[in-house]
């Protein structure tokens, strides 16, 4: 449920046609969703279990993707504003208080319709300590049931089985109960199995989309170009047929562009010369995205892998797949697995890992003002990656859905000499040293 | 001669460098910048031409002038041809401000001439040898005289002081965007004429000097390469090659001046750079001030404004303290309220004032450490290192951060950037690029 919308006014490809009908479809379905008799239950892109969602019949809605797509529409900042009129002060996360300036406006989705009132809160902590309050607040104004999971850090970077046990356990315990309570509808493992099954699929295809950027020129973008491919994967889409058949249909795309030797679709149609090949490190600036990745293509610089991408799941790093044989478990290393999840010498390892297999020229953080859960320790890791890596590094700071936090004058200058600066050192030559 | 220049178009400043073939400095300009980017580059260039003819002027003297007395000679002709530009452009603010004024109003007209008439009395007082001037602007000089003197001849010739200064306002930018004009080698001429008049002390050949002059001024200084950089670099008409990021440009600019440079400290008017760089020059790592410009240069020209001073004035001021008087606020607007409460308080200027350089330096020192700290020799520049108060705090602060560092500090340090941009442009053409003049 990314924002294709945005996209499609400049360049229509298939599989953006076909994102842009799903996020339309899901949200008819959950504006009519009391016409329609389903129950929703409201929860977050890391950790999130839609496979299960899916076996009782009820909807799933997304409140960050929601404060995403008004990012993108220009409303949150209005909508922040208001958040900080009621209180909410601004050092908060931006999502959230876009997400309470929506629901004080009557939680309007992007198809001009109220939201329904959630039926339930599934709570997955994963990763982010802010969800805890964002729920709490939802809980407080929806007065709706809420069902926690908690997933315990990857403090030590790796998954122990009494891990794995917990978070089954809750789901077993508290997560399915309620879920059959509020919908009537008692749990078929079978059904969950399909669903992985439809999951794994898809994911095979949507690595190798991600990793198709090994090749120069990288037919994709995998930031810029990438949070639109995460879109169906990271939302309530997982596990459906129309997710297998949009992965299906991307691939497809990704292997011509591949086979004519062409880079990334950017709105401005595709890129032609690749000069720099970067790894990207936190979420992107949504407010002003287009902007931002101008900033990007007009230099001929083209994002290789971003971990903003694997926020919502990590497949690639360690393999993992949804797996219909183990479900329950795989669904508590799904959570565990998500990259704000990992620690961080997982993480400055990972992203050793992608500027090595996919041969990037640096590593460039986007260090996000409100998201703590991303933030902490990003100047440390860039430090660590720079010496192992040699690679040169730069640090610019925005934040998600708050305008006032993008200052495209001093983004562009710190990216400009960050590009000049690689160059500089690629070609290794300073002038001759004479003092002046 | 084939020249090379470097424009760096900052926020406050534009300065040029001129630079020859072997890399040597011919002249450097600078002025403000406005907010008409094009004529301050024009300006500032033309600034670095004047240096240029005297640098040329000084070494076709060869020895004709005795050594010790060269010096003297060099300042007191700058100091000359400085005071004619800047009588020629008081003329021209003059018969801007006369050009406003409706008819009938023969009242206004006299005080306005009495008051240019006495600017034009006390000028050649504020361009003598260790005179202090609140700024090199000609817009700082005229405006702060016009508003003093104004307030005086409104009083005794009962017009009214509002008048007046309306006359300026609508005058100065026009009168700023106007570049010098006229006869530049007479100009030239004519203040050699004066200086060696007047220094007959320094015993100059007149004959020697003049010819050596008229060789300096007609020498065609051919404009090779031109590089830009600075926050106003897009506005200039330049292809995108002749661009280069500040940061590139200042650490290359630090490490001409001193090769032993590792890291190198900008403070700007608008922000505030770390840069590490490596041996030869090149730019390893940078950090910037986020979001907000706290803690840079402007922050200093709000101080300044709000206690109604020039911003050459703080630094000197803050270096009488006795004791430097905390301030928290890292945000330029609160701080200012913290000024005014430390006032209020009972606390001394100067001591408030030492307390505002530390709080600016203390910005700078995260961005430091944010940027990988300082291991080698290190660098100061911009136009804040000009500021012996800033100066001070930040070497105590390396000090008790870093240890024992060589600090460089160039009394050129404002050009770093400019100076970075002109080596650019001589090694843009040493590596083939186009030699077009942009």
């Amino acid at each position: 449920m990314s924002t294709a919308t945005e996209r499609d006014e400049v360049v229509k490809e298939p599989s953006m046609l076909k994102q842009k009908e799903m996020i339309a479809d899901n949200y008819d379905r959950l504006t009519r969703a009391k016409e329609l008799g389903l129950k929703v239950s409201s929860t977050y892109v890391p950790g999130n279990l839609n496979e299960l969602v899916m076996c009782f019949d009820m909807l799933n809605n997304l409140p960050e993707i929601n404060a995403i797509q008004n990012g993108m529409r220009k409303k949150s900042g209005g909508l922040i504003m208001d958040a900080e009129k009621m209180g909410h002060s601004e050092d908060v996360c931006t999502y959230v208080k876009a997400d309470i300036g929506n629901m004080a406006k009557g939680a309007i989705a992007p198809n001009g319709k109220p939201m329904p009132v959630p039926d339930l809160l599934l709570l997955s902590y994963t990763g982010c300590f802010t969800f805890m309050k964002w729920f709490e607040l939802l809980r407080d104004q929806y007065g709706c049931r809420t069902v926690m999971l908690h997933v315990p850090y990857e403090g030590d970077g790796k998954i122990t089985q009494n891990m794995r046990d917990y978070v089954v356990k809750q789901i077993k315990e508290e997560v399915i109960p309620t879920f059959e309570e509020v919908s009537g509808i008692k749990f078929d493992i079978d059904r969950l199995r399909e669903n992985l099954r439809k999951s794994a699929e898809a994911e095979d295809n949507f690595v190798w989309v991600l990793e198709s950027a090994k090749n120069r020129p990288s037919p994709i973008d995998a930031y810029f170009g990438g949070v639109f491919y995460i879109g169906p994967i990271f939302t309530a889409f997982r596990g459906t047929q129309d997710a297998v058949d949009y992965y299906a249909i991307l691939r497809k795309e990704i292997e011509g562009r591949l086979a004519a030797g062409e880079g990334p679709v950017t709105p401005e149609g595709d890129m032609t010369e690749e000069k720099y090949r970067l790894v990207v490190e936190g979420p992107p600036n949504w407010t002003s995205f287009r902007d931002f990745w101008k900033m990007f293509y007009d230099e001929g610089a083209v994002v290789v892998a971003s971990t903003y991408t694997k926020v919502g799941g990590v497949y690639d790093y360690d393999g993992f797949r949804h797996d219909p044989d183990r479900p329950l478990e795989s669904l508590a290393d799904y959570c565990l697995g998500c990259y704000t999840n990992r620690n961080l010498p997982t993480r400055v390892d990972m992203i050793e890992g992608y500027i090595d297999q996919y041969q990037a020229d640096g590593f460039l953080v986007n260090s996000i003002k409100s998201c703590n859960s991303f933030s902490a320790g990003q100047l440390m890791m860039m430090r660590e990656v720079e010496k192992r890596t040699g690679k040169p590094a730069a640090f610019i700071e925005t934040d998600l859905v708050d305008p006032r936090y993008f200052s495209p004058a001093n983004v562009k200058n710190r990216l400009e000499s960050y590009f000049q600066m690689i160059e500089q050192k690629r070609r290794g030559g300073g002038p001759p040293a004479r003092a002046a | 001669m084939k020249c090379y220049i470097g424009i760096d178009l900052g926020s406050t400043t534009t300065k040029a460098v001129l630079m020859d073939a072997d890399m040597e400095v011919l002249g450097q300009g600078i002025t403000n910048s406005r907010s008409n980017y094009e004529t301050a580059a024009a300006v500032a260039k033309q600034e670095a031409h004047i240096g240029a003819r005297l640098t040329l002027f000084r070494r076709g003297l060869g020895d004709a002038v005795a050594g010790k007395n060269v010096d003297e000679l060099m300042e007191d002709l700058e100091l000359n041809i400085r005071l004619e530009q800047f009588l020629e452009q008081l003329e021209d603010l003059r018969a801007t401000c006369a050009s406003h004024i409706r008819d009938g109003q023969t009242g206004v007209l006299e005080a306005l001439t009495e008051v240019f008439e006495r600017i034009n009395a006390e000028a050649p007082g504020m361009f003598q040898r260790g005179a202090r001037r609140r700024s090199d602007f000609f817009r700082d000089i005229a405006g702060s005289r016009v508003m003093y003197i104004g307030e005086e001849v409104a009083k005794t010739a009962g017009v009214s002081f509002e008048t007046l200064l309306n006359l300026y306002d609508k005058s100065i930018i026009d009168v700023e965007n106007r570049p010098p004009e006229g006869d530049i080698a007479a100009k030239y001429r004519r203040a050699l004429h004066r200086v060696v008049e007047s220094d007959a002390h320094l015993k100059v050949d007149e004959k020697i000097a003049q010819e050596a002059m008229r060789k300096a001024v007609e020498m065609e200084l051919e404009e090779t390469y031109v590089v830009g950089t600075g926050y106003g670099r897009v506005t200039l008409p330049f292809p995108k090659e002749h661009i280069r990021s500040e940061i590139l440009c200042h650490g290359l600019g630090a490490h001409m001046m001193y090769p032993e440079t590792r890291t190198v400290l900008d403070i700007g008017g608008q922000d505030t750079k770390a840069i590490q760089v490596d041996p030869r020059g090149i730019v390893e790592n940078f950090q910037m001030n986020d979001r907000c410009a706290a803690g840079c240069g402007r922050y200093l020209g709000y101080i300044a404004d709000e206690m109604n001073m020039g911003l050459h004035e703080l630094g000197p001021m803050a270096m009488k303290a006795t004791k430097s008087v905390r301030i928290n606020s890292t945000c330029t607007v609160f701080a200012g309220a913290e000024l005014r409460d430390r006032l209020a308080l009972g606390e001394k200027r100067e001591d408030i004032l030492a307390g505002l350089h530390r709080a600016i330096i203390l910005r700078a020192m995260s961005i430091i450490s944010r940027s990988g700290g300082v291991t080698e020799q290190f660098t100061f520049t911009g136009g804040v290192a000009n500021n012996e108060a800033a100066v001070k705090e930040l070497r105590k602060l390396i000090h008790e951060n870093y240890g024992d560092i060589t600090i460089n500090i160039n009394p050129a340090s404002i050009y770093t950037g400019a100076l970075g941009a002109a080596a650019f442009a001589r090694r843009a053409v040493e590596n083939g690029a186009g030699e077009t003049a942009a």
